[in-house]
């Protein structure tokens, strides 16, 4: 079963780390992520976690090792590039196409299928004309899933945090991933948002196929969601393991309380 | 007098083709460029040269007007829009600014600062007016499209685009490629109206006025630049008769300092008018009335 899984891995981080200056964000950091996984990677502020997001889609180049998507090696590749093999993202302070309408985000984010050249749409040829029909058809769809569509005209920026989250991770869903990685998707959510947010997630696995990796702080969030979880601490990779194995991991409890001096 | 009227309506027409390219670049792909002057004096030299010397006809003096000035754009962009940071605007202004000073510095071939006469005759009111439906035409097809939607993607947030697979490089390279031959096009359309060109017409004011121009009518509307070239472009000519007349360019700077107070997102914002556009609009009027008879 540990040999299958390996095999399955969607993306694998061989021993990647790296430095800013003399500083180093991530160690030697390996972990593997098997496909259809909710995967959860966790550990206190600075920890390196959304160093390594940005590494996965090339955003920072590595300093050193390996990242393999679908058993291809991706870094070095631009991040355009890796974002059309199939990884998306959201970002920890949301990044959404402020003054455009919700629609607009998603169909701007929907470009994977479209195979018209320039000169197709300057001069809106037929081919041009049908595929953006398709597209726009297939961005009411998504809407409507996500349970976007009633804001549909709204501009982005306008719309309450809750949603707002929502509609980033519908923009990254609308480039057809295999992977999506969620950085603190639950930042800043009140307990109603985040079971909301908890739901919405555990759909996007379950309905679409789509594996996720998520990083976050709201434990309730990471214990339910996740199969599998890794937690760093000052760039290095702490433990590894279930959530259950995580929650009672002495070094996990250590890093996150500290150590009691008096005992 | 009609032929006055005339010659302002076709110069506004010529000017707006360089507005609308200029819109592409800073409204909608969020690039500030203070030397597109330079590219419609590139185009203007290069078609009143090669029709004048060569006799070509003018037809294929504008396309090579337009495929200069794209070259020359996409040989600034190429290195300068890979950077992060101004050095993309410093390019544009360096760019303008030899433009002009080559021009004035090779009087052998374009007559210098004194000016370049006997241009060949082209443009009427009528192709003014034809090219000018067409480029709104091309321009409003090009933003529905996914090349369009990815500029604006660049405009709003260069990372997030990049995160959804658009080549944030090759996109602001397109958007300059396509102000480039536009401001190309408007050039030689000017020389074969004006049938004389000096350089003092391409100077950095002139590449100002475009910029300011888009960011009046409101960045990352076309109408918008539309609306606001038929406004500015013939209101120093307006203001040139009776009492007025010494205040035009007051009343110019004036015009401008209301618009930045009253509606800093420029006159139409980001909106663009459509005929579904309005008929929502319409709709909306129509239900807030009835919900307020009803109370």
């Amino acid at each position: 079963m540990q040999n299958k899984e390996a095999i399955e891995a969607i993306l694998e981080l061989k021993h990647v780390s790296k430095n800013f200056g003399g500083i180093t964000a991530s160690d030697d950091i390996c972990i593997s992520v098997p496909r259809g996984h909710i995967y959860g990677i966790i550990g206190p502020n600075g920890a390196g976690k959304t160093t390594l997001f940005n590494m996965i889609t090339g955003v920072y180049d590595t300093t050193g090792g390996e990242i393999y998507f679908k058993g291809k090696k991706i870094n070095g590749l631009p991040t355009a590039v890796i974002a059309k093999l199939g990884i998306a993202r959201t970002f920890q302070n949301i990044r959404l196409f402020g003054s455009l309408s919700v629609y607009d985000n998603i169909l701007t984010a929907c470009q994977k299928n479209i195979t018209y050249s320039l000169l197709d749409s300057l001069f809106r040829t037929p081919k041009c004309r049908k595929q953006e029909k398709v597209m726009a058809e297939y961005c009411e769809e998504l809407l409507e899933a996500v349970g976007l569509i009633e804001y549909r005209d709204q501009q982005a920026d306008n719309l309450p945090y809750g949603l707002q989250r929502r509609l980033e991770i519908a923009r990254a869903m609308a480039t057809t991933p295999q992977l999506i990685l969620l950085d603190e998707p639950a930042a800043g959510m009140n307990e109603e948002e985040s079971i909301a947010l908890t739901v919405f997630v555990q759909s996007i696995r379950d309905k679409y196929g789509i594996t996720i990796v998520i990083i976050d702080h709201h434990m309730d969030v990471i214990m339910a969601l996740c199969d599998h979880i890794t937690v760093l601490n000052f760039g290095q990779l702490l433990a590894n393991g279930s959530p259950d194995e995580i929650q009672t991991n002495p070094d996990v409890i250590e890093a996150y309380l500290g150590v009691d001096d008096e005992c | 007098m009609l032929e006055y009227w005339l010659g302002v309506a076709t110069l506004t027409g010529i000017y707006m083709i360089a507005v609308l390219g200029v819109s592409i670049l800073t409204g909608f792909t969020g690039l500030f460029s203070v030397g597109h002057a330079g590219f419609m004096a590139i185009g203007a030299y290069t078609s009143a040269l090669l029709t004048k010397t060569y006799g070509i006809p003018i037809v294929l003096g504008v396309i090579s007007a337009m495929t200069a000035a794209l070259f020359v754009g996409l040989l600034i962009g190429y290195p300068t829009l890979k950077l992060k940071g101004d050095y993309f605007v410093i390019a544009t202004l360096g760019i303008g600014q030899a433009t002009k000073l080559i021009i004035e510095n090779l009087p052998d071939i374009t007559g210098g600062a004194r000016g370049l006469t006997g241009i060949p005759s082209g443009s009427s009111f009528t192709t003014v007016l034809i090219i000018v439906v067409v480029v709104i035409w091309i321009l409003s097809n090009f933003l529905r499209s996914k090349q369009g939607r990815n500029c604006v993607a660049v405009r709003e947030d260069e990372l997030a685009a990049a995160s959804i697979g658009t080549k944030v490089a090759s996109y602001k390279l397109l958007a300059m490629g396509i102000s480039c031959a536009l401001c190309g096009l408007s050039g030689a359309l000017l020389a074969h109206y004006m049938q004389y060109l000096s350089p003092s017409m391409f100077s950095i004011v002139k590449s100002d006025e475009l910029v300011m121009t888009v960011i009046l009518g409101g960045t990352g509307s076309l109408t918008g630049s539309i609306i606001a070239s038929l406004i500015l472009i013939p209101l120093p000519e307006v203001l040139r008769f009776g009492a007025i007349q010494e205040w035009r360019m007051v009343f110019y700077g004036l015009l401008v300092v209301l618009v930045i107070i009253f509606k800093p997102s420029g006159l139409m914002g980001n909106k663009e008018f459509s005929i579904a556009g309005m008929k929502r609009l319409f709709k909306n009027i129509g239900l807030k009335t009835r919900h307020g008879r009803v109370k």
